[in-house]
This record gives C-alpha cells, structure tokens and sequence, in this order.
C-alpha cells in the first residue's frame, strides 16, 4: 500500500486531545470568556483565520503527502463546512474559505478521524514542514527526503520552548540536486546529500519573501545526519533569545541573519549547539531507520520496455503526446511515471479544486498511484507513481476533469495568491490577473516554445504568491484606490535563486497582461536555441526587456 | 496575585518578606551584600536578560521569577530550559506577568514549577491545561518522553 506516514496510536492520541483542546477553546471564545485579542494566537496556532468575509481554516499536509482515503476526507469536509471547494496553497496546505467558528471543532475531529489536522499551520510557530513533491519517486534523489521532514514534523509539534516564537517560521527539505522546494527563501532549507559515504545535510538560514526579500545563506556546508535535530533545536533557541519582537516586520529570523551577518550567527549555533549536540536529540541511525520504514517503495511491478507503448499511443493522439511531454517526469522505477495534475486550467483560480475532482483524484491515486498523492508548492497535485502503461487511461480520465492542461511549469502555471478576493491582507485583486494572462497566453504551443516560465503574481507585498522568485513576478499594490501592479524580473527559486528586480514604472490592471506578453515576445526575439527564459535573463539583464516595454510608450 | 505550584494554590512567604527579590542589575551591582545579609534569595529576570553572566552564582537562589510582559513572548521558554537544562537551577521557577492557562502545559514542560495566576478560580482550569495533551515529542527538562 501507499508509502506513507501511518499515525500510530500515540500520533492519534495526540490529534484527538488538541480537537479537544481547540473545541474548549472555541468554546470559551464563543461563552465570551476570552476576548478576540486573547483567542487570536490560540486560532491561529490551529489554522484558525478571520478573512474578509468569513473564517479561513489552512489544513496541514506534512510535506505536501495524502492519502486518497485523506483527499476523500477533503472532499467531504469541503462539501460539509465550505460551498464544494478547497484551495492548495504554496505551503503545500489546503484552505477552506467559508468556515463557522462554531463548526470549526466538528471539521476538525473530521480530519482527525482521516489522521489529519490543522495544528501549526498558522501563528509565529514552526509551520507545517514542506519537501520536494516529487520525494520517493523522483530518479535524480538520493533519498526520500520525507523521512526527514516527518523527523522535523514531530520535533516541531506542539514544541514546549518554540510555540511563541518572534514569527511564523518555515522549514523545507529536499534531497536531491535539483530543488523543488524552494528551499533558499524558507527560514531553513536542509539539503541531504552524500559527503564520500556519509550522509548529511547543508542547512541554509534566513531566506524568505515578504517585503524585505533575502536568500538564505548556508551556514553549515555539512552536517552529519544524526545532529539534524540538535542543530535545528540550535538555530531555534538563538532565534527565539535574541530575534526581534519590536516589530513584526524586523522580527523574522533573516533580519537577525542579516543584521548579525552570517558568520556571527552561525557560530552562535555552533556555541549553543555543542552543548546540546550529543543529548537526547541526537538521531541514531536506528531511529531514522524507524521512520525511513514509513516510507518503504511501494510495491512496484518488475517492468522492461514501457517506452513501447507510450509511443504508440502518444503517436495517435497529439494532445495526450503533449500532456506525456509536459505533465509527466521520469520516475526512479522503470515501466514508471510521475503524472503532474494541472490545478492551472486557463482561466481559472490557481490551485482550487472542487470536492467532485478531489474525489476523483483520489480514486485514480487509488487505481494507479498506490494510493498516494502530492501537493505542490506550486499549486498543483502529483500522482507520483503510475505505469506507463496506464498513462493514457489516466489522462483521459484527468482530461474529463478539466485537469489535464498540458502547462506544469510553463507561463500557464501561474503561482498566485488568494488576493483582495479573500484576503484581508492583500491591497489589490490578483486571481482576475492571473486569469487574464491564462487566457492570453493560452495557446499551448506558444508556452511549450516558451518552455520553462514562472510567472507568480502578489496581492501583497507580503509576497504570499511568491513574486519575487517569479521569472517574471507581479506585485499588486494601491494608491488613492487605484489599483497597480509592478513587475519584477530574474527571480528564481531554485538551487541558483534569485529575487526578482524591479524594471520601471507599474502598469495597470489591463497594462500588465500587456506586459507580461511583451515579456515573452522579448524573449523569444533575444533567445539563443534552447536557452529558457531565465538563462536568458542571466545573460542579457533587464536592458532590452525594459525597451520593449517602456520604449514604445 | 495567588500562587499555584505543584497544581495547588500556595502560599507565597516571598510576599510576606521572607527573604530578598532582586533583579539581574542589582545582582551585579551589589553581589557581595546581598550574599553577606544571609537571607533567602530570589532572581527576577526580565526576557533578554543575560543569565549566562550568573555563571556558578545560579545555585544561590531559591527562587527564580521569568515574566511574560506578554502572552506572545516566548523568550523565557528558553531561559527556563536553559537554566534547569545547562545551568543545573534546582530552585523554584515561577512564571510571572501574563500568564494564561492556554501556556500552562508549555511552560511546565520547559521547566517552570510555579505560576502567578490572575484569580483563585484559575486552579481548575490550570489543572485541566496541563492534562490536555498527554502525548509530547520532544526531550525536554520536564515530561521528557522519547516516543521515535
């Protein structure tokens, strides 16, 4: 069955007892026994939101890993407590937009009886732990970076000494050469790689967006694997004694990186963390081993010449060829695929899903995927372990969806957040701009000749799209209750990131559709033969993209 | 403010002038008075105070106060593992200021033995706290459990 992290009765004692909790919670609130002001930090440690218009609950998916009886669960929690739908985020999360404060309590023992919960998906708290979506299936690892993220998920859970940190702090995981993860603007990116035979980790510190953008700078180049949770319980301690609490915005662990400069920082955790370093946190290999049993492969089949069949099939139908090229990666096993399911059809809100397509993905996970499924931080979901052979059936079925378009990692796969829509934070709208430019640039051969493109869009400039690590990002922003929205250039988020920069003057609404195609038209005017778009960028600057925008005007 | 410790109200003799509260300054400052008077000896530390400068002098008090100028303020989680985990601080550690009861089990889990509630009523709830989560992940000073 699915190579999972299965709960044991300790982890579901666990769960039940902080429903319980969070219900004794609500139910003060609503008694009137705790004001807003002291319910706040207790919601929000469990998910808990006030939008605009109503609650907003954000569910944990540890490392972006589910289950198709969990992606069930979603489905019904989404017909029971929201109107049919859920949204998966850029942490590798799902939110329900339309949550009762009453009902929260009930939603949650839901998801609890599914081994699921909301706990730390919220607050100034360590946040749920993301990974490569791709971990346990993808042929370039040399691990499941999951066994790992699970170590942290547990280290980090309900954490007596880290539960009121100076703000939200996020962990990432990967390993492999190749970052999905974004690791380089999360507060600590961990990389497992192989020093000769021994297996350890770089930790990289201190990177993130939001208005003050930073990449995170490595401050280990190699830690053995058995210090991984002394040394985070380190950097953790450091932060939490001497982070910023004067204000919010100076208070996350890249300005005390900064303003401390790395090498200082780093061997303040190297002070703190050879005291602590051979206690009770070291991670013996048998216990690694405990949790690597978790994530076993699933059983696969002994397979030989799949690619047979693939070409046959691709060769009569162009549009299942297309989706084989974009939608699907090479999987680790032979005979095996890894299917990317769009969340990005043109013209749609990135990463919704309805209750009737997450009970489908789930059966089709059930059918042909072992049972498992992922969320990408990229707002998208992955069966990661198909057949080839059943690649056709699978899309066809994903194609009946509305969730086969062939964009996953082109300009369709636009990155966006919530936006004035939803969000009480955002200062200009963000899913009518990303929808927009869905739709001008829809035309599948033209993003395939694009070829790898990010395009991530703000409401904000908390940068929750993540913009500044958009090939090409936009930040909506409002003046006298205009909204207008400002392009960045050359963001990256991956082993070589980079953060975007701004080219000129911002455009409107309409204007930066606009834009954003000028963009592309630029490029494929200034590309050498199989250069992408950010090779691109890296080579010639923002010079001859800002003449293209700004020049004709 | 009453006293809760080993989950029961106390009674405080600190409030009734049974020996001297200083804070980390006037420690520094005047050390070798305060150890010549020969009375009982209580630390108030204020989050970011410096405790790490007590070096051996940790062992001379009998009480150790951490305030919470805030709920939110998780700076003396730290100090208090750091004094019953590194430094080997065996008195009582009470935790002062805005104590809630949704903190409680975590600040027992640090290490912290006493709490300066806001009202008597506050015994059953705290006691209903701390039994809320019996499952804990991670080593800590207090209610360690290594369940891998």
């Amino acid at each position: 069955m699915a190579a999972t992290y299965r709960y044991n009765e300790a982890d579901r004692t666990l769960v039940r007892e902080r429903v319980a909790q969070f219900r004794d919670q609500v139910g003060r609130r609503l008694a009137g026994q705790l004001s807003e002001d002291a319910f706040r930090p207790l919601r929000l440690m469990n998910g808990l939101y006030l939008q605009l218009h109503a609650y907003m609950l954000r569910v944990a998916i540890p490392y972006g890993t589910l289950s198709a009886d969990q992606m069930h669960a979603l489905a019904d929690i989404a017909r029971r407590y929201d109107r049919g739908f859920g949204h998966f985020t850029t942490r590798q999360n799902i939110q329900f937009n339309w949550i009762e404060l009453a009902e929260a309590p009930d939603l949650l023992a839901d998801l609890a009886d599914a081994d699921m919960h909301a706990i730390q998906t919220s607050g100034n708290v360590i946040r749920n732990v993301t990974a490569d979506h791709y971990a346990g299936a993808t042929a370039d690892e040399i691990d499941d970076s999951r066994i790992y993220a699970e170590i942290i998920r547990q280290w980090s859970t309900l954490h007596p000494e880290f539960s009121f940190l100076p703000r939200k702090f996020k962990i990432a995981v990967t390993a492999s050469a190749t970052d999905r993860a974004a690791l380089k603007v999360h507060d600590i990116g961990v990389r497992l790689f192989k020093q000769g035979d021994e297996r350890g980790f770089e930790v990289m510190v201190g990177g993130g967006q939001g208005r003050t953008p930073m990449i995170a700078k490595t401050v280990r180049e190699f830690l053995p694997e058995r210090d991984l949770l002394s040394y985070l319980e380190a950097i953790l301690r450091v932060y939490n004694l001497h982070g910023r609490r004067d204000n919010k915005y100076k208070a996350r662990i890249k300005i005390l990186v900064h303003d401390l400069g790395a090498d200082v920082f780093a061997a303040a955790v190297e002070k703190e963390w050879q005291a602590i370093k051979d206690g009770p946190l070291a991670l013996p290999e048998e216990k690694v081993a405990r949790i690597r049993r978790h994530f076993h492969p699933p059983p696969f089949l002994d397979l030989d010449a799949p690619n047979a069949l693939r070409l046959a099939k691709a060769r009569r139908d162009p549009a299942f060829d297309r989706w084989l090229r974009v939608n699907t990666k090479p999987h680790k096993q032979p005979g095996y695929a890894i299917v990317d399911i769009s969340l990005k059809p043109t013209g749609g809100i990135p990463g919704d899903a309805t209750a009737e397509q997450m009970d489908a993905v789930a059966d089709l996970a059930a059918r042909y995927s072992f049972d498992e499924i992922r969320v990408t931080h990229t707002q998208n979901l992955v069966l990661p372990h198909v057949e080839e052979s059943a690649l056709y059936d699978v899309w066809r079925a994903l194609d009946d969806l509305d969730l086969a378009t062939p964009n996953v990692g082109l300009a369709g796969d636009i990155i966006s957040c919530p936006g004035m829509d939803y969000c009480t934070l955002a200062t200009a709208r963000s899913i009518p701009i990303a929808q927009a430019i869905s739709h001008r640039l829809a035309d599948s051969d033209v993003q395939e000749d694009l070829g790898t493109l990010g395009i991530k869009i703000s409401g904000c400039i908390n940068a929750c799209g993540h913009h500044h690590v958009g090939n090409i990002g936009i930040l909506g922003l409002e003046k006298n209750g205009q909204e207008y929205y400002q392009l960045t250039l050359g963001g990256d988020p991956g082993h070589d990131a980079s953060l975007g920069v701004v080219v000129g003057k911002s455009f409107s609404a309409d204007g930066i559709v606009d834009a954003v195609e000028k963009i592309t038209e630029a490029y494929r005017r200034i590309r050498t033969p199989g250069e992408n778009f950010i090779a691109t960028y890296r080579r010639v600057g923002p010079a001859p993209f800002k003449e293209t925008l700004y020049a004709a005007a | 403010m009453p006293l809760l410790k080993d989950g029961a109200l106390a009674d405080d003799p600190w409030q009734h002038g049974i020996g001297t509260l200083v804070d980390l300054e006037a420690w520094h400052a005047g050390r070798d008075a305060f150890l010549a008077h020969n009375a009982p000896l209580g630390l108030a530390l204020k989050p970011g105070d410096a405790v790490e400068t007590l070096g051996g002098d940790i062992h001379r008090f009998a009480l150790i106060t951490l305030d919470f100028p805030t709920f939110t303020d998780g700076r003396p989680y730290s100090v208090a593992r750091l004094l019953r985990e590194r430094y080997g601080y065996v008195g009582e550690l009470r935790a002062t200021g805005d104590v809630q009861r949704d903190q409680l089990s975590f600040l027992k889990r640090c290490g912290f033995d006493a709490f300066e509630v806001s009202h008597d009523g506050a015994v059953q709830d705290f006691a209903a706290a701390v039994a809320e989560i019996s499952v804990v992940y991670q080593p800590v000073s207090s209610g360690a459990h290594d369940r891998g």
